[in-house]
């Protein structure tokens, strides 16, 4: 088993609403010194050991479902599994 | 004119444009299963507001890859009108038929209000019955309406006159107010605001009619645009 894990983020020229909102609540609990919250998302995709052209069916993917490419970026790492 | 309203999981305007259509302006309509893979015999598509597939990933994302949409993107083609409310607007974002993408609102909360909209461009086959700058009162309901595209994108919207609705104030922090934009062919209306729920003056409004009557008085006339 091959396992991908991919991070999805928010472009930097888009404002990170959610972050915003973590942000103040890290400083409700005491944290004044969290400057910045940016929101992404965490995926783990598990394919055969089979799966020829795996960074290409990665990309697919990420551009076609995971990553909205007007507002996001992605990026991946892939590790074997037993 | 015979419409087909795309039934989703979890959309829930779907009856309300049904009923703009069926009592509204008196046509045909027939509720569409996401699942069907054919449109043939609709002259028009509607896909209405909700929270398909309960807004996982991202509003609209998983329901952009549902059966029904290569048949959308072909009746979009063939030039037949389509239109996208709410979460419609945003699942046509999605499949690339609108430029752009709807992300969370700026003040992060969601914002159920009647709001104030200006026809920015009457010379289409969904706003033909407005006059010009007419200001119209529509609802909107949405957590994630907030219009962002890139400065090009934003340069062609404006020099084609695709940007048919704006907010006439900010309303969720869209770029230039932007409430509602087409195709560079017109025949693709992506919208955040309601008219389907602004049909009778009893429910508030029914500026949104006229909409619904544009695209009749289309079908039966022709429109120049």
């Amino acid at each position: 088993m091959i396992l991908v894990k991919i991070y999805v983020t928010l472009k930097d020229s888009v404002v990170d609403v959610q972050g915003e909102a973590i942000k103040d609540a890290t400083h409700t609990m005491g944290y004044p010194g969290v400057s910045e919250v940016r929101m992404g998302k965490y995926f783990e995709l598990k394919f055969d050991d089979s799966t020829e052209s795996l960074e290409k069916d990665v990309d697919e993917i990420c551009d076609g479902l995971l990553a909205n490419p007007n507002i996001e970026s992605y990026r991946y790492e892939i590790a074997e599994e037993a | 004119m015979k419409f087909a309203v795309i039934v989703f999981p979890g959309s829930n305007c779907d009856m309300d444009l049904y009923y703009a259509i069926r009592d509204g302006i008196e046509q045909e309509a027939d509720l569409v299963s996401y699942k069907e893979e054919s449109l043939d015999g609709y002259d028009g598509i509607l896909i209405p507001g909700g929270f398909s597939y309960g807004d996982y990933l991202r509003s609209g994302a998983i329901a952009s890859h549902a059966p029904i949409i290569k048949e959308v993107i072909r009746l979009a083609n063939e030039g037949k009108p389509v239109l996208g409310i709410c979460n419609g607007f945003q699942i046509l974002t999605e499949i690339g038929l609108l430029p752009g993408t709807l992300t969370n609102n700026r003040q992060n909360r969601f914002i159920c209000k009647q709001v104030e909209l200006v026809v920015e461009n009457n010379k289409t086959i969904f706003t033909n019955k407005y006059n010009l700058n007419e200001k119209i009162m529509v609802p909107i309901a949405h957590g994630e309406g907030r219009y962002y595209c890139d400065e090009e994108t934003l340069w062609e919207l404006n020099e084609n006159n695709q940007v048919v609705f704006r907010y006439s104030q900010d309303v969720n922090g869209s770029v230039e107010e932007i409430a509602g934009i087409t195709n560079k062919q017109k025949n693709v209306l992506g919208m955040m605001p309601h008219p389907e729920r602004a049909i009778e003056s009893i429910l508030g409004s029914d500026d949104g009619l006229k909409l619904f009557k544009s695209m009749l008085e289309t079908q039966k006339n022709g429109v120049q645009i």
